[in-house]
């Protein structure tokens, strides 16, 4: 069962009973779940996890939905991999990818999307619904399917019909909006406001974001119930960051964390923070979109909305719906922000493919090369424990690497591939490349 | 009749403008702001505006043109 006492408003803490509801009819502030942390302490433990589902759902304690029957297509219990090349490269001894590019519909989605599409189902929606240009589109219609519930995806008219295979594969209805992306974005606000569907992120928002709350419990769990000194995260909306920062303190305060002793969650239970939780939180956007980056450089407290024009569309999010919660979560953690420019993107893609064998998209090359340049600036010491979490597959964003495919072209014959095999032995030597050095 | 929750943010270059006011004068518009944070050089509002459908969209159409952005309160939906 799921201990939830209901939502609460961020901004003027007025309560809500847990509904389909995501914004605070008095103030128009976002509403959070609530829970009853007496009854979880009550509940849960290392063993009670321990024996749970290898997905999301061993943490169904600490989820705003019930695990009788979720909607599991086995998101989650993502791989936590010693990155021994990467880190030697960067000078980090001790350096984690959270590959989370290996979820079932390829990316993080699946985690939020799970609770959400359970929580559905248990209000007894029908229809499954997002507006999105990719990773969220996919995973919306995959759990669909899998509830036997129907999807609706909105996407812009114009968005590349690579883009969106991996989600019209389900079977969804697909709506191609014809418009900008503002009048898109307006239209679907309008639609969840009209229609009697679960908006995974609009009506479901509160119960769809607390998914990514099962990052933070991984990353524990993974690394023998401990917090790691550092992480550095990609960033759109802010949701997943505040929520992995919120998964570290629930687990600190419920005791779960080793040697750390329990804490209550006082009143406003957003905001914990208990002192054992040392984590500093960096956040990674892309240059072509990062309000929060920009806020949290100039100091400012407000976020201005940009128009997104970054490689990194899954970060793509120029009004960052959690993106004040996100920078206060910085602060309070004593992390950083930085913008890595457009063109340092791919680099960060190719990095992390050479040196440990992972494929990621845009947003994960946004992620290593902000890795990076933390440990080039000194931000992470070599022997503190770092995690970086990759989100997202790179089969999504092809495109963005093509270059990378530059084959050695021969006959079929084997003095034409022993000419070939000499004559790239000579460029590395002379360009480095091949030869351990380079990046 | 209907009701439009949005969100207006204004640029340093806009933040003087009396341009709620303007909404409800001249147009057959209810405004109604429930949260704002306002300073001098950028500001925002929460609000809701009540009128005929036609009626906001003209509103807001002319809000956008002044080049005061016009938001859900959800901020963006469409998601990577």
């Amino acid at each position: 069962m799921a201990f939830v006492k209901g939502l609460k408003c961020r901004e003027c803490g007025r309560e809500y009973p847990g509904d389909p509801l995501n914004v605070c009819d008095f103030c128009f502030g976002p509403l959070e779940v609530i829970y009853d942390y007496v009854t979880i302490a009550e509940v849960v433990n290392h063993q009670r996890i321990g024996e749970g589902p290898l997905s999301i759902w061993r943490y169904q304690d600490l989820l705003p939905a019930s695990a009788v029957d979720p909607v599991d297509i086995m998101a989650g219990y993502t791989p936590l991999l010693k990155a021994r090349n990467l880190g030697k490269r960067l000078g980090l001894n001790n350096l984690y990818i959270k590959n989370d590019s290996v979820n079932p519909s390829f990316s993080f989605k699946d985690r939020v999307v799970s609770v959400a599409a359970t929580k559905a189902v248990e209000f007894g929606y029908e229809t499954l619904a997002c507006a999105s240009t990719g990773n969220l589109a996919c995973s919306v219609a995959a759990h669909a399917a899998r509830a036997g519930i129907d999807a609706v995806v909105f996407i812009p008219a114009d968005l590349e019909r690579g883009k969106v295979i991996g989600a019209a594969v389900y079977n969804p209805t697909l709506v191609a909006v014809e418009g900008t992306y503002d009048e898109v974005n307006r239209l679907c606000s309008e639609v969840s406001d009209n229609y009697q569907w679960a908006f995974v992120n609009i009506n479901m928002r509160p119960y769809y974001a607390e998914g990514s709350k099962t990052l933070g419990y991984e990353v524990a769990e993974q690394l023998g119930w401990r917090v790691p000194d550092h992480v550095v995260v990609p960033s759109a909306s802010g949701a997943m960051f505040t929520k992995i920062w919120k998964g570290f303190n629930e687990l600190a305060c419920l005791g779960l964390l080793d040697g750390v002793a329990p804490l209550p969650f006082g009143a406003d239970q957003n905001t914990v923070h208990h002192p054992a939780v040392t984590t500093r939180m960096h956040m990674a956007q892309a240059a072509g979109c990062s309000p929060i980056v920009s806020a949290w450089e100039n100091h400012r407290n407000q976020i201005r909305p940009v128009r997104p024009d970054s490689i990194a569309k899954s970060l793509a999010i120029g009004n960052p719906a959690d993106g004040i919660y996100a920078l206060r979560v910085i602060r309070e953690s004593e992390g950083s922000g930085y913008a890595v420019p457009e063109n340092r993107v791919v680099e960060g893609i190719k990095l992390l493919a050479e040196t440990e064998g992972i494929f990621t998209e845009t947003a994960g090359g946004v992620t290593i090369s902000t890795l990076r340049y933390l440990a080039e600036t000194g931000a992470i010491e070599p022997d503190e424990l770092t995690v970086a979490y990759v989100t997202g597959n790179g089969l999504k964003t092809q495109e963005a690497v093509e270059e990378v495919v530059n084959p050695l072209r021969i006959k079929p014959m084997m003095g034409s591939f022993e000419a070939a095999l000499e004559g790239r032995t000579q460029a590395a030597a002379v360009t480095g490349v091949g030869a351990g050095v380079g990046v | 009749m209907a009701k439009q929750r949005v969100r207006f943010t204004f640029s340093a270059e806009m933040v003087r403008e009396p341009i709620i006011y303007r909404l409800g004068k001249d147009f057959d518009l209810v405004t109604n702001i429930r949260r704002a944070d306002v300073r001098s050089d950028v500001g925002w509002v929460v609000l809701e505006i009540d009128g005929s459908d036609a009626e906001i969209q003209r509103g807001l159409d002319w809000v956008g043109a002044t080049g005061v952005r016009v938001d859900p309160i959800a901020g963006d939906v469409i998601e990577g």
